[in-house]
């Protein structure tokens, strides 16, 4: 397709990926790495695979950002800096610009649902693409010169070959900590719609005008220990272990 | 982001030689005089360089082909289309100056219009793009223009000695340069369209700092969009841009008007049009490597 | 206008799917192998299994590429060059495992012990203790010395269970759960899926941990705490409790010892011991009638205040008087240990205040009948919804098994031991000290050409237990069970190659490893254990260690120190069981076991090791493995999995025993058990009835549901052992009044760390170094995507961690001036390293750490020698000496916990200084291995599954 569809079916498939609950594991990084290089498209490839220089393509990749608070909201003990895992992958965006750079038409969106996909038979490999898009989710393949990025598991979410339960991405599929959701974004009473409604989801840089299908649920608001209120001392304890055997043998008299 | 020697090569070999072409299409040379075939040689084997070197940047150039298919949205096939539709009368042209000693007006406006729209087409590739806040501005195509006017005019000069050519070339010279400037000034004052905290969304919390990348080493992601030239290196190499682009070249273009015509004169230019060149070069290679992507918010 | 193309939406993922149990790490999760074409195409979580219920970490799904690992080990090797050159000549199996016959064979008639076994990432060590034990040498261990006996060992003596594999939270009921450091590559499916469980439910979750990665990073509240000093926050939090009396006296009196009687009696050999009948049975004072009764007898209520003199003239004191004597002292308040800890006194007790909120405010009220041990109807089961779970950020100091027991003191005291929302136990346990055997290995135990005269590890219950001579001096190799360590359960595999180099207690001639990277990440002092390794006699030109015999599947930096290599097969290659006998895989609500089978047939010249080791101790002979004729009893490990019988009815698998395949727990073996298991997925579930489900210690309906199962053979309930009375033995020993008398030299240490009730003291090295000379903590932490050295040689995890920086506190490097990418030499007492450095904020101030086990050596995995892993990757290892410092005493101590030996790896203190980059190398910088017999060299590049690329 050349252009983005012109009358998309209401249907957004696509991920929501909760901040709050993200341990950085990197589970949905190899599942997804697993199921695609053998899946939708040419092979994911690992140059100088046990040398020096070893990079892969990877469709998802997890991040770890270290986060000061300043002035705002308080997570946690004040002052202290924390640690967010953030994966990332493809965000299926409405406005897609790494469609509408395309020069081949290899890279379109589907009017039924809006998966982003790359038609690899015809992609030149020139880049423009990855270069288009702001959230890095395009990694070119250097063995098939062709762009790879997330396919949201088409061969899986659609595959009456797998049970109704595993028609779902792979790295929803694997993660042990269910950070991530799959679902229709674009209706509203869809269980993904409602937690990003619930949970104030949000979109990854949203001055870049794509409109992302996926969302992301921030970290929830926590209080601090220091805030718990004291427990109150026993009246007898004033002297010690005396006064705790004082307390209970009131005590056990009770029960 | 990554200064891939393929599209620096492309973009300055192109770029010079669809100007030339832009004064052989406006009709100033006589299509009698063997200067005159040498410069349409000369443009179209520029352009055609040029664009074979973009080949080499594909990862399948095989099917090239197909990337004339998308001109209704992507700006990388529109130039490729007009690469083509541009081709067509300017080879006429060449062929009618080269064979038949004639310049026929319609085919050379036809080529100039043609030549333009290519340049400003690979200008809009970089300049449509919302993801590189340097490139993303009208600045942009006038850059690339003006460059490539100014170069054509300045090779133009070596082939003629015309002083309305080497008049105009010194006046595009100094446009271009002065565009080339407003461009990296606003680039110096730019306040970044996206941030590390608009990428997390996490600036709610506070100031966000890359703890640890996905992966310990490099991905195609930070080989080519995470290029980061030192400051001091780039400062260095912008000097050498102008001065060997620019100003070399204006130099060139006085000397030789007062020179006038001759052999003395057209070396000088020669050698100008060599400076320009290089000069152009250095220019490109700044323009990717001091572009910041968004996507090294993330990295 | 062009159309989408169309795609083949619907392709089956193989052609079969193959269930098993993963083996990325030790978590044994269920997998579904997708096989095509003979490949494997995909692996992914079992659903139906009960450890990962569907999910995969990161490693598990990168097991393709561990299966096709270039590191693999390909046919027996012989070592040809000197050891650590890799120079290899490849043998058959039968002249390799004629070779192993001709060195063990005559130290089996001789002197058995000069065969020394340990195993490291073993999860067959029913098998292999059982050989071990038959071939009659004492020294056998698997890794646990090093790893986390201190949690282990503390648990097992105070509540019969520990963490892990012994129990775990309640994760669907607890509603405020504390996490110490663990390692984040163990049992982390489990930990990960019961974090997103409480935490979807608002749960609060709290960690303690000196760096915020990980689970810490998810968590509501951080405690950074400075290492070596959690068991002093948990004893602030417990004096805490006992000054505002929020401890649960019902369920202290009823389970635990707190109403016990403890003699006082100074200077007699019954001081500090219990007041016992003369059956050995523990005395209370009945609340109601004052009389002296035992503990268990029904009827009673046992009086925690109790404080007397006996008929016999003793005065005894309850054991909840003693406690509540010790940790009232102000010296546990919170403003007093603020300071060591590094934890502000609010926060202190903020956590305390919501813990004895939510357990008494927030009780849990199960509407459940059940009958404890003295047959006592209880009409619901009341829980305390408080849970808690640590691992070796706790147990890797020299204070970790006071510290462990400090953690399991402060659960009782809230009563949430296997109560609903509290910490639950996990079949086959609990099981106190007293149902766990002895150990085994002095001298009149061992008897060349014989088995031992019973299992080497066990449970002491006093010095008389211990495996030393009429001297006190050790008789294992490892020198467990002595008075430098006398509660090592798991053995001290980290101090077995430094005693056999220095032949102390006494040489030995065949060291016999099997999957224990000793020369590199797995042992303390690197470079001085490869020396060690390396070093000959002077006069007879020998290696001190004349033979060592290695098992492993892959190119590990210690196979290039084996004189003999036996290859073992990938994990999907083989066959396993995970036994109720060994290191179980059950859940809180049920009975599990499992089994690995084959599910693609090795290309390579390989076996798996437990075969091999069935097949040696047929060949030499050794009871268990041969019949009254001298055949062997099994062809394979499967055959011995099915067929093996413990004690009559008893194997290594509990499900599908008997003929008919019909019976569970106890049972007839079934031949065809391996292929039942198959066809369920390759684990068993046996759930516990809803009547026994909680409070199993106690719960008469858990107990004869623990006898049906083969667990034991009468009830073996827990009374909490809050008050260990077998410590209060070793100081009795150490002050020569009760025999065996410790020898003088440990004394002081015994009297010092073997306090009955959990005590705190500052860990050795902090204690034996200058610290200000050693300011700051050195820690490592285990990455999720990685399993200790092994993940390196995937192509895919190596990715992820190619290469390890110390992270170094802001505040640090601020002071010195070091930014990301700088360079720092690190310096303990023993040792210097360089590495890179980056800066992070999200850590405890005086604590820099690193990712565990990145560093590779050059060669090692097949991987290039300028791998990053070896160019830029590094150990801390390297700074961590086996020894601590010397002392005025002359003694060179090991560096490992007094009481069970365990090895200190977080203890260690060190300082920082800027470095200049030099050739960008971290230092110490080894020589490259060869890569060793057939090896190939890697590709350059891999495109797996390209061939069914649509």
């Amino acid at each position: 397709m050349t252009s983005l569809p012109h009358s998309p079916a209401s249907k957004k498939l696509g991920l929501v990926i909760d901040l709050d609950v993200c341990v950085g594991c990197h589970a949905c990084v190899i599942s997804c790495k697993e199921w695609n290089t053998g899946g939708y498209g040419s092979a994911l490839s690992d140059q100088h695979a046990y040398g020096a220089d070893v990079s892969g393509t990877f469709l998802n990749r997890i991040h770890s950002f270290e986060v000061v608070p300043e002035g705002g909201l308080i997570i946690g003990e004040a002052g202290e800096a924390r640690v967010v895992h953030f994966p990332k992958s493809c965000l299926h965006c409405e406005d897609a610009p790494c469609v509408t750079v395309c020069p081949t038409g290899a890279s379109y969106k589907r009017a039924e649902d809006g998966i982003v996909l790359v038609d690899e038979d015809k992609c030149i490999g020139c880049g423009l693409c990855a270069w288009s898009c702001a959230y890095g989710a395009r990694e070119m393949d250097l063995a098939a010169g062709v762009m790879k990025k997330c396919t949201l598991c088409v061969d899986r979410i659609y595959n009456e070959t797998l049970k109704q339960e595993d028609r779902v991405p792979s790295c929803v599929r694997t993660c042990p900590v269910n950070a991530r959701h799959f679902g229709d974004l674009g209706d509203p009473n869809s269980d993904v719609s409602m937690m990003v409604a619930e949970r104030g989801g949000f979109d990854l840089m949203p001055e870049q005008d794509t409109r992302p299908t996926n969302k992301y649920l921030p970290p929830r608001p926590r209080s601090s220990l220091s805030d718990v209120a004291p427990i109150i001392p026993l009246a007898e304890n004033t002297e010690g272990a005396r006064g705790f055997f004082a307390w209970l043998d009131k005590t056990l008299d009770r029960i | 982001m990554h200064p891939a020697f393929s599209m620096i090569i492309f973009t300055t070999l192109s770029g010079l030689g669809y100007g030339l072409a832009i004064v052989l299409g406006l009709g100033f040379f006589d299509p009698a005089m063997v200067a005159t075939k040498l410069a349409y040689l000369t443009s179209l084997t520029l352009i055609a360089t040029g664009l074979i070197a973009s080949l080499f940047h594909l990862g399948n150039p095989q099917r090239a082909w197909r990337a004339l298919s998308q001109w209704r949205s992507s700006w990388l096939s529109r130039e490729g289309v007009m690469a083509i539709a541009t081709f067509v009368p300017f080879t006429l042209s060449a062929g009618l100056a080269i064979f038949a000693n004639r310049y026929d007006a319609t085919l050379g406006l036809i080529s100039v219009l043609g030549s333009l729209l290519t340049v400003y087409c690979t200008s809009m590739i970089y300049g449509s793009l919302k993801t590189v806040d340097s490139w993303h501005t009208r600045l942009t195509p006038l850059c690339f223009i003006s460059f490539s006017l100014a170069g054509g005019f300045l090779l133009a000069s070596t082939f003629s000695g015309m002083l309305i050519l080497e008049l105009l070339a010194v006046l595009l010279l100094l446009t271009a340069l002065v565009a080339k400037m407003v461009w990296r000034n606003r680039i110096a004052t730019l306040v970044p369209r996206s941030t590390p905290e608009s990428a997390t969304g996490l600036g709610f919390i506070g100031k966000v700092r890359l703890f640890e990348r996905p992966h310990s080493l490099d991905n195609y992601l930070t080989r080519e969009m995470g290029f980061r030239v030192a400051r001091k290196h780039a400062a260095k190499l912008w000097i050498i841009s102008w001065l060997s682009g620019v100003v070399l070249p204006i130099a060139a273009l006085l000397s030789a008007m007062a020179l006038g015509t001759g052999l003395p004169a057209q070396l000088i230019l020669a050698i100008a049009a060599v400076s320009h060149l290089l000069g152009i070069f250095v220019e490109r290679w700044l323009f990717f490597a001091e572009a910041k992507h968004a996507v090294t918010n993330y990295y | 206008m062009n159309s989408e193309p169309r795609l083949a939406l619907s392709e089956p993922v193989g052609d079969e799917i193959a269930k098993t149990t993963c083996y990325m790490c030790a978590c044994r999760c269920g997998i579904d192998v997708h096989l095509k074409d003979g490949k494997v195409r995909y692996i992914e979580g079992n659903r139906d299994h009960p450890i990962n219920k569907g999910v995969l970490c990161a490693k598990g799904s990168a097991g393709i590429m561990q299966h096709y690992s270039p590191a693999r080990l390909r046919a027996p090797l012989l070592r040809t060059g000197p050891r650590g050159s890799g120079e290899f000549r490849e043998i058959s199996w039968d002249e390799a495992l004629k070779l192993a016959v001709d060195w063990l064979q005559p130290i089996r008639d001789t002197a058995p012990q000069k065969l020394a076994f340990f195993t490291g990432r073993d999860q067959s060590q029913a098998l292999t203790s059982f050989w071990a034990q038959n071939f009659g040498t004492p020294n056998y261990a698997a890794h646990g010395g090093f790893c986390s006996v201190n949690m282990a060992a503390a648990g097992i003596y105070t509540i019969g269970g520990a963490f892990w594999e012994f129990g775990a939270p309640d994760w669907d009921k607890t509603k405020l759960f504390v996490l110490f450091g663990v390692a984040e590559d163990h049992d982390s499916n489990p930990i990960k899926i019961g974090i997103s469980k409480l935490k979807k439910r608002g749960a609060r979750f709290v960690s303690v941990n000196p760096v915020r990665t990980g689970y810490s990073a998810i968590a509501d509240n951080w405690i950074g705490i400075r290492p070596g000093t959690d068991g002093l926050l948990v004893l602030s939090i417990i004096h805490e409790l006992f000054r505002t009396g929020k401890i649960d006296l019902d369920y202290l009196s009823r389970y635990t010892n707190a109403p016990w009687l403890v003699i006082d009696n100074e200077g007699h050999e019954d001081h500090g011991l219990f007041l016992r009948d003369d059956l050995g049975k523990a005395l209370v004072r009945d609340r109601k009638t004052g009389a002296v009764v035992r503990f268990d007898e029904p009827g009673h209520i046992a009086d925690l205040n109790a404080e007397f003199t006996t008929a016999d003239g003793l005065k005894v004191r309850s054991v909840l008087r003693l406690m509540a004597e010790k940790y009232l002292d102000p010296k546990y308040a919170p403003e007093a240990v603020a300071a060591e800890t590094g934890v502000s006194a609010t926060t202190i007790s903020g956590l305390a205040s919501e813990i004895a909120r939510v357990a008494f405010e927030e009780e849990i009220i199960v509407e459940q009948p059940w009958i404890d041990m003295k047959g006592e109807q209880h009409e619901v089961m009341i829980g305390r919804p408080v849970s808690f779970h640590a691992m070796r950020g706790i147990s890797a100091h020299s204070n970790g098994f006071q510290s462990a027991r400090a953690l399991h003191v402060l659960q009782t005291i809230i009563g949430s031991i296997d109560c609903p929302g509290g910490y639950r136990y996990k079949p086959p346990y609990p099981k106190p000290a007293t149902a766990h055997p002895r150990p085994h290995g002095r001298s009149e135990h061992v008897t060349p050409g014989k088995p031992l005269a019973g299992p080497h590890l066990g449970y002491p219950l006093g010095p008389e237990d211990l495996l030393v001579d009429a001297e006190g001096k050790p008789q294992r190799i490892d020198k467990a069970f002595s008075w430098e360590a006398p509660l090592s359960a798991h053995g001290m595999m980290h101090m077995v190659i430094a005693n056999a180099h220095a032949g102390d207690p006494y040489p030995i001639d065949v060291l016999f490893l099997y999957m224990a990277n000793m020369a590199w990440n797995s042992s303390m002092n690197t470079r001085g254990t490869i020396k060690m390794l390396e070093e000959r006699d002077e006069a007879t030109g020998e290696y001190k260690i004349p033979k060592i015999i290695y098992s492993d599947a892959y190119s590990s930096e210690m196979v290039a120190y084996a004189d003999l290599v036996l290859p073992d097969t990938t994990y999907l290659e083989r066959h396993d069981c995970i036994s109720l006998l060994d290191r179980p895989i059950s859940e809180p609500g049920a009975v599990c076991d499992a089994i690995r089978w084959p599910v693609i047939k090795p290309d390579r010249d390989v076996r798996g090791f437990q075969s091999v080791l069935i097949d040696l101790g047929a060949r030499l002979k050794l009871p268990g493995f041969v019949n009254e004729d001298g055949e062997a009893l099994y062809k394979d490990y499967a055959d011995y999995i099915a067929n093996h019988q413990r004690k009559p009815g008893i194997g290594p698998l509990s499900g599908w025993r008997g003929a008919q395949a019909d019976s569970e727990g106890r049972g007839a073996p079934n031949q065809d058990q391996i292929q039942n298991y198959i066809d369920n997925g390759a684990f068993w579930t046996k759930h516990i009835p809803q009547e026994a489900l909680y409070f199993k210690h106690h719960n008469a309906a858990y107990q004869q549901f623990a006898i049906d199962m083969g667990f034991f053979d009468t009830p073996q309930p827990v009374t909490i052992q809050l008050y260990v009375e077998t410590l209060q033995k070793f100081r009795l020993s150490a002050e020569g009044i009760r025999k065996p008398f410790a020898p003088s030299q440990y004394k002081q240490r015994l009297l010092e760390c073997f306090d009955p009730l959990p005590d705190w003291y500052r860990p050795f090295e902090e204690q034996g170094v200058d610290t200000t000379e050693f300011p700051y903590h050195a820690i490592t932490q285990r990455p999720m995507a990685m399993y200790h050295s092994w993940g390196s040689q995937n192509a895919w995890l190596r990715q992820i961690h190619t290469k390890n920086p110390l992270y170094v506190p802001g505040v640090i490097c601020d002071e010195i001036g070091l930014s990301d990418g700088d360079w720092a030499w690190i310096i303990s007492h023993h040792g210097r390293i360089k590495c890179e450095v980056a800066r992070t904020d999200a850590v405890n101030g005086k604590t820099m750490w690193t990712w565990n086990a990145i560093g590779k050596r050059g060669g090692a995995w097949a991987l290039e020698p300028n791998s990053p892993e070896a160019t830029k990757g590094f150990l801390l290892n390297h700074l961590i000496h086996e020894l601590l410092p010397p002392k005025s005493d002359g003694m060179r101590w090991s560096n490992s916990d007094p009481i069970t030996g365990q090895a200190a790896w977080y203890d260690l203190r060190v300082r920082i200084e800027k470095a200049e980059i030099g050739e960008g190398f971290s230092e110490p910088h080894f020589k490259a291995i060869k890569r060793p017999g057939s090896q190939k060299e890697p590709p350059e590049e891999v495109r797996y599954g390209q061939e069914w690329a649509k």
